[in-house]
């Protein structure tokens, strides 16, 4: 390919081409400090015109790659950023097959991890980066990678992906330097990307031990609540995008990690809150 | 050398592969769907750590589609088993069923069966009455295209295991030029211990070959043509093997689509084939091999225009060219 890139994400290197420039200087902006790949890449990802006319005429960015969605749309080239990282999950959604995958954030402190899952829009971003700030190590926001050997967790610590109103929340204690272009219009609406701090990067190799799963909600009354060992077992198959895929060896790492780790659901109106209730159950759990 | 022909290269010659464009290689191999038949031939190589950890991955998600699709040919089997009809295995399928060297590693997607024609509509019947459900919408241009002119029903998936099934009563469609005689092969098909059936040896290659080259567009050619490079080499252990092949390739009027896969599994594969049956090279083996090998080292398809030719001649060979004028007219409509 015309451009290309390669980047280094927890134990995942990927291989990321495109016909256009731009995406790439982003991206590389936006990994500053991040580890460089030794070379061989478990994922390839292409970015690249859906047709070859579209290349120069109403660019559009077809997201391509070892592993595709046949019936994707195609994203504006203001939005090649976004296709780029959009590549990167794809291909850990449909090819990763060494992790266990969950659709979760995960924080560490003193080697042991915290899980944060839910649907999407429940705030588990924007929690896993606030946290990310005070005193935790973020280890990913998007996904959570359960090892089928160990039952540890690997850190995936992509740049953060914060939407609307979370964006303005962490503009105020972040430095500016750590941000990427403001992107408006997204088919999530506005969307602006966060790199860790550089700690969390330098420690992107190590694992951690799971010790606490919560299910945050954003926007309700402040409420805790226990959450059995049947129903975690069943929200973290929804949450898994590659636990079917896996066979026994999936069900095994998810029944290890549901009896090892005690879990609840926390409801939270505002950041405090949310913060508050994440260190009470922390240290319950201690 | 990238892409396709490095692909060709390392599955031809695992040893003399030595220090390559990994990156081309893994991105090629996924690309052609080829990755967990290459995981297993290079198995036990010196690899790069980082290859090793990958292809590793393959052979672990090679084992897990492999119980996936003997799974789900045994729910088909449970569920037509009251019909009391042949039900015989087709492609990776009866490979795996089988036991034969083509199913290592190798990657399926649909399950494919083939019953007689007359039954039909019993096993479109107790697949539906079994939690399958239709994907086209009944009675729709698709719907009526594959029942009037197809080889097969329309693709039926099943509700809850999410695997689509495609249901054959005959090996190439009911308008194309050579008609395979569907009867012999479900006649001379060979009983598993399971109950299910699979093709003779010399009617799988057969079907292989017409897969390839009497029908469709050469996509995903190289693993089709890998299929054909493995079950060649177990085959032609049997005595009068070739023999064989030749007349059963006359008797489904597909002697040339045979010859030519003979010619290509020799070309890119080595494959040891009987010089008879594979003919004279022809000047257009050339086109097929490169149409075959027209993948880079970014897994991207490269030349377009070969595509397209492709593309256009596996329409040719589909149907009669006024059929096609319509059949075009009615998708451009959409």
């Amino acid at each position: 390919m015309k451009h290309s890139l390669s980047l280094q994400i927890g134990p995942v290197a990927f291989r990321i081409g495109s016909a256009w420039p731009k995406p790439l200087a982003a991206l590389a902006d936006l990994y500053a400090g991040y580890p460089e790949p030794d070379g061989i890449c478990d994922f390839t990802v292409r970015l690249e015109p859906e047709t070859a006319w579209r290349r120069w005429f109403r660019p559009s960015v077809a997201i391509h790659g070892d592993y595709v969605l046949p019936d994707a749309a195609p994203m504006s080239l203001a939005h090649g950023l976004l296709a780029a990282e959009m590549g990167m999950n794809l291909q850990m959604a449909l090819g990763q097959k060494r992790y266990l995958l969950l659709h979760a954030a995960s924080v560490e402190k003193d080697g042991r991890a915290l899980i944060l899952t839910g649907e999407s829009g429940a705030g588990k971003s924007t929690l896993a980066a606030m946290l990310g700030e005070r005193g935790w190590r973020l280890m990913g926001d998007e996904f959570a990678l359960l090892d089928l050997e160990d039952g540890r967790l690997r850190a995936f610590p992509r740049a953060v992906s914060l939407k609307n109103g979370a964006i303005k929340v962490m503009e105020r204690t972040v430095p500016a330097d750590r941000f990427g272009p403001l992107l408006e219009g997204t088919p999530k609406g506005a969307i602006r990307h966060l790199r860790p701090r550089a700690d969390a990067l330098a420690a992107m190799a190590e694992p951690a031990r799971p010790a606490l799963i919560l299910f945050p909600r954003f926007g309700e009354a402040a409420e805790a609540r226990a959450v059995g060992q049947a129903e975690v077992f069943m929200r973290l198959t929804q949450a898994s995008t590659n636990y079917v895929s896996l066979g026994g060896a999936g069900f095994d790492a998810l029944t290890g990690l549901v009896a090892a780790c005690p879990a609840a659901a926390i409801d939270y109106p505002d950041a405090a809150t949310a913060i508050a209730t994440v260190d009470a159950l922390w240290e319950q759990v201690g | 050398m990238t892409g396709a022909a490095l692909l060709v290269r390392a599955l031809r010659d695992p040893d003399g592969l030595g220090d390559c464009d990994w990156n081309a290689l893994i991105a090629s191999a996924r690309a052609e769907q080829l990755i967990g038949s290459l995981a297993f031939r290079l198995e036990g190589r010196a690899l790069p750590l980082k290859v090793e950890a990958i292809l590793d991955c393959a052979r672990r998600d090679a084992l897990q589609a492999r119980t996936q699709a003997l799974w789900e040919a045994e729910m088909t089997r449970r569920a037509l088993a009251p019909l009391g009809i042949p039900v015989v295995l087709l492609k990776g399928n009866a490979f795996h069923a089988a036991g034969l060297s083509a199913s290592v590693g190798r990657s399926v997607g649909d399950l494919d069966i083939l019953v007689p024609r007359e039954s039909l509509e019993a096993v479109e019947a107790a697949l539906l009455g079994a939690g399958w459900e239709r994907l086209k919408e009944a009675d729709g241009y698709d719907d009526l295209y594959y029942r009037r002119w197809m080889h097969e029903l329309p693709p039926l998936i099943h509700r809850t295991r999410d695997r689509m099934i495609d249901v054959h009563h005959n090996i190439l469609p009911t308008t194309a030029r050579p008609k395979p005689d569907a009867a012999a092969l479900i006649a001379d098909s060979v009983a598993l211990e399971s109950g299910l059936r699979i093709l003779s040896p010399t009617d799988i290659i057969v079907h292989a070959a017409a897969h390839l080259f009497a029908d469709g567009d050469l996509a995903g050619g190289l693993r089709n043509l890998w299929d054909i490079d493995r079950l060649l080499r177990d085959f032609a252990r049997d005595p009068g093997f070739w023999e064989r092949l030749g007349e059963r390739a006359r008797l489904h009027q597909l002697r040339r689509a045979v010859g030519l896969a003979l010619r290509l599994a020799e070309r890119l594969y080595l494959t040891p084939v009987d010089r008879r049956l594979a003919g004279r090279r022809r000047p257009s083996d050339r086109l097929f091999a490169a149409r075959l090998l027209a993948r880079n080292g970014w897994g991207q398809p490269v030349r377009p225009l070969l595509r397209l030719a492709f593309y256009v001649r596996s329409h040719w060979l589909r149907m009669p060219p006024l059929m096609l004028a319509r059949h075009l007219w009615v998708k451009a409509g959409r």
